[in-house]
């Protein structure tokens, strides 16, 4: 009943291609813009800051690079851990061994670097497709996380390869409290999806996912190929690498290579899954739900097993989590490909013609 | 008529394509003259598609000379091809399936796309003036094509007469010179392929656009195009106007089948 | 350290050796992906549940024999419950959706593998002895395991089994015809369905004789699931529709991670057998797609 675009008419085809061009999806984002900077900081905890705002913000850039990659220009990666970590040694070292280096512009030149690693590793989609490729970006997984393990410089010869996050400042304001922290990630995270969204409604992201539907046809009206799959490769490896850095400084604090394991890689895979392929929307939500699922568990599973007179370890805790997180994967791919981001989209057209069912 | 069919624009001499030991085509050699409809037909197999391929450099020919515009080659190369104006569509739908009928009309302007993907990624400014232009440009194209009311579906869920006509509008957008239409009837009932011919002489007679068609209906070939040249197993049997083609024996015999 | 001739081969052979076991793994991959063009990620965690659940069984005090056969009961009933509740609501996708699914279908099947059997390590004990081979080693100092040499062998047998199963069985022959076309197959009675939960079963059968063996050797444990990983360069090599690609693709990949180890890897601080393997192939990729006996394939528009 409040959802409906009676009476709103483009008038122009400026208005037509805006973000969000229905009236009622501008209040609420606007709302929650509102909430997401005001509302939280007054009422969050420094757990929830630290074990859920912080960590849901960061994967979902991730999460957001890897849907570049793979929902936008249809490149299979299993190696976005790997850029998180390039990412995350990246900024440190800009950090490190440029005297007075501003924290954001290392956190962007982390993405940088990051963003090499992904050109590197993605030449091979110039001769190779599907899971052909998805072996390509497992080398980036295994050879990057050795090469930060076993070169010293790296980590600054400190044991085992772990970096610990300097102290940072924005403007000369220093980020030590949680509170503070999310806001920055909240800021850049923000930023960060506008010129995704940007990117992927302007040529750029219609070229990949030209590429993505059929890179026959995108080549024959002039679409180079190379070009198009290397800037995803970057676009998204910068988008990772930034993640990385915000994951190292805002969120974890200490962190080693092995950190970045295949198992955060198939974590961020998962969050684009079942949030939605090839959605700016569904970055968000994925990460999200992979963040919340675990703490859902553990609040739900423990109660429910000690009804039926079981104990429940860690250990069978952690590996329900495996089998749900394995078993939504397979339940999205065959009833929603296109995730919760399809499943809102859905639900927003029935409410637009509701109460009336046509 | 007031067309006037002009110079030689494109000149395919000799041309010879092998894969592996199989012949597509052998020695085969045509023109097409500037604002011309030029007709390919030949039984399934004959390597019409082969030819248009080689036409804008999907394959590259083991033998032969291509002359375009005057510029003597060996082969072309796709994106070569589609920067000096030549457009196609597909045998089998090429859209991009995922995307909006809008969405998939506005690749086939691409070429023309100046910004970068930083300003992209700005938006405002220089890439929304650029988007905006082009979206003028592509509504022309929806507007010619009478597909309004679909601007914003997924071409997937478009029944296929609509999607070939969507392909015919994504190559139009390019405001091709030369357009290579490989089947655009094909599987159509009577009235879409009415459409569809009226489509294409429109093209032809609004725009000058050169066209090169491959189409089995040989009612519509006879009616709409200006010269014929015909296919069987990869050689070239006939060339000329419809009327000669029609009384050529060999292309009879090639149709109907003659005893040897 | 000198190079020697005599360590050279001690070297090239225990690679060549235990390529036979990413052989076996590739051998479960290329079955699934010729049969139903489904890349099985979850091939290495069915090695590893099925390394789990035998040593799980013999641990509870069962002989050897009864364990392979309730080991392998587990593993059909695992192909069938995937050929049912996996495959079959996603016939049609995209190679790539049902190749992530796989990928969900490995945590699924890890998950419970640990729930089952406990997350801990389990030693397999097959009565084999893993002792240098006394001949070899008195005539020509060559330092060769027992172990590895039988393994070798039964992976042979198993191989040299597959292919008659291939070629002489009516089941085989039937697999033949969905691997070159399902809708054809289909449409001369070739039931799709009981060929896949077969080709499942199948896959299960070479994992657990590999997870077995690679159990004996280094113990049941969750490193398997990676160490199956490297099945995935095997295939690039082999190409993915070859058997005899798959053994070929698992010796190269297991000598020259050895080789590459032993006389590169000091120079760079250790471990590259980690991301050789797929650098390798990653590198032959650029070379040829279509891998070593893999078909080449021309792209229609």
């Amino acid at each position: 009943m409040f959802y409906r675009e009676t009476g709103q008419f483009k008038t122009s085809y400026a208005a037509d291609q805006q973000f969000f061009p229905i009236r009622q999806d501008r209040i609420g984002i606007a709302l929650l813009l509102l909430v997401a900077f005001v509302g939280v900081p007054l009422f969050a905890t420094d757990y929830w800051f630290s074990a859920i705002l912080i960590p849901f913000l960061i994967f979902s850039l991730a999460a957001l690079g890897l849907n570049i990659l793979t929902g936008y220009a249809g490149q299979l990666s299993l190696g976005s851990a790997a850029f998180m970590a390039v990412g995350a040694f990246g900024a440190y070292n800009f950090i490190l061994r440029v005297p007075g280096m501003p924290v954001i512009p290392a956190f962007l030149l982390g993405g940088l670097c990051a963003a090499a690693v992904g050109i590197l590793f993605g030449l091979p989609s110039l001769r190779i497709k599907g899971f052909y490729l998805a072996v390509a970006t497992l080398a980036a997984q295994f050879f990057v996380v050795w090469a930060l393990t076993k070169f010293g410089w790296f980590s600054n010869y400190s044991s085992s390869g772990v970096i610990t996050a300097q102290d940072i400042s924005v403007f000369g304001y220093g980020v030590d409290s949680p509170m503070e922290k999310y806001l920055l990630t909240l800021v850049i995270v923000a930023v960060m999806a506008v010129l995704a969204k940007n990117l992927v409604r302007s040529n750029t992201g219609r070229s990949w996912m030209a590429v993505r539907d059929m890179d026959v046809a995108a080549e024959v009206i002039g679409i180079p190929l190379m070009k198009t799959k290397l800037l995803a490769f970057a676009v998204s490896s910068f988008y990772c690498g930034v993640a990385g850095a915000m994951a190292a400084y805002c969120y974890l604090g200490t962190v080693e290579p092995d950190y970045f394991t295949l198992d955060l890689s198939f974590k961020i895979l998962f969050m684009i899954i079942i949030g939605g392929v090839g959605s700016i929307l569904g970055a968000f939500l994925g990460s999200g739900f992979i963040v919340l699922l675990p703490i859902f568990l553990n609040i739900t599973v423990h109660p429910l097993f000690s009804l039926l007179g079981l104990d429940v370890s860690t250990a069978v805790a952690s590996n329900l989590e495996l089998m749900v997180f394995g078993g939504l994967i397979i339940f999205f791919l065959a009833v929603e490909p296109h995730g919760l981001a399809r499943l809102w989209q859905i639900a927003k057209e029935k409410l637009r013609i509701w109460p009336f069912p046509h | 008529m007031a067309r006037e069919i002009g110079e030689v624009i494109l000149d395919l001499r000799n041309i010879s394509l092998r894969f592996g030991g199989v012949k597509a085509l052998t020695d085969i050699s045509f023109d097409v003259r500037d604002h011309e409809i030029r007709a390919i037909i030949g039984p399934n197999g004959a390597g019409k598609s082969s030819m248009l391929n080689v036409i804008n450099g999907v394959y590259r020919p083991q033998e032969g000379e291509i002359i375009f515009h005057g510029e003597h080659r060996r082969d072309m190369d796709t994106h070569e091809a589609s920067a000096a104006g030549i457009a196609r569509t597909f045998q089998n739908i090429a859209l991009f399936k995922g995307m909006s009928v809008l969405d998939n009309l506005m690749t086939g302007r691409n070429l023309k796309i100046k910004t970068n993907f930083l300003q992209q990624a700005l938006w405002w400014g220089p890439a929304q003036r650029e988007e905006i232009e082009h979206r003028k440009k592509v509504e022309e194209v929806i507007d010619f094509l009478e597909i309004e009311h679909i601007r914003k579906t997924p071409v997937g869920r478009l029944p296929y007469g609509l999607q070939k006509r969507v392909e015919l509008g994504r190559a139009l957008a390019a405001e091709p010179k030369m357009l290579l239409l490989d089947e655009p009837m094909a599987g159509m009932n009577v009235e879409e392929k009415q459409d569809m011919c009226r489509f294409v002489l429109d093209v032809n007679d609004q725009f000058g656009t050169t066209i090169v068609l491959i189409e089995h209906d040989m009612g519509v070939v006879m009616d709409i195009s200006d010269r014929v040249v015909v296919l069987d197993y990869g050689k070239k049997i006939g060339d000329g106007t419809p009327d000669e083609v029609k009384n050529n024996p060999e292309v009879i015999s090639a149709y109907l089948g003659t005893q040897h | 350290m000198p190079f020697s001739m005599n360590f050279f081969f001690e070297v090239l052979i225990g690679g060549l050796l235990s390529g036979v076991m990413y052989s076996l793994v590739a051998l479960g991959f290329v079955l699934i992906y010729k049969a139903s063009g489904v890349f099985n990620f979850a091939q290495g965690a069915m090695v590893y549940f099925a390394a789990l659940t035998f040593a799980g069984i013999v641990d509870a005090g069962a002989p050897l024999w009864l364990a392979f056969i309730l080991a392998f009961l587990a593993m059909v009933v695992l192909g069938v419950l995937t050929e049912r509740i996996v495959l079959r609501p996603l016939v049609n996708q995209p190679q790539i959706t049902l190749f992530m699914a796989t990928i969900g279908l490995a945590f699924f099947i890890e998950g419970v593998a640990q729930i089952s059997w406990g997350a801990s390590t389990r030693r397999i004990d097959l009565g084999i002895q893993d002792e240098p081979i006394a001949w070899l080693m008195d005539n020509y100092n060559l330092n060769v395991s027992t172990f590895d040499l039988v393994a070798a062998l039964i992976a042979g047998m198993l191989v040299g089994l597959l292919a008659l199963f291939f070629q002489k069985t009516k089941v085989g022959r039937a697999l033949r015809a969905v691997a070159d076309d399902h809708q054809a197959a289909m449409s001369i009675g070739i039931p799709l369905q009981h060929i896949w939960a077969i080709i499942w079963t199948v896959a299960g059968f070479v994992a657990l004789v590999a997870g077995m063996l690679w159990g004996a050797r280094n113990g049941a444990q969750f490193a398997l699931t990676y160490v199956a990983l490297k099945a995935l360069p095997v295939l690039i090599l082999g190409g993915f529709t070859s058997i005899p690609g798959a053994i070929v693709g698992g010796l190269i990949i297991g000598s020259t991670e050895k080789l590459a180890e032993v006389f590169f890897g000091p120079y760079v601080g250790g471990g590259i057998e980690n991301w050789f393997p797929y650098v390798l192939a990653l590198l032959f990729l650029l070379v040829r797609p279509e891998g070593l006996f893999g078909e080449k394939h021309i792209d229609r528009v």
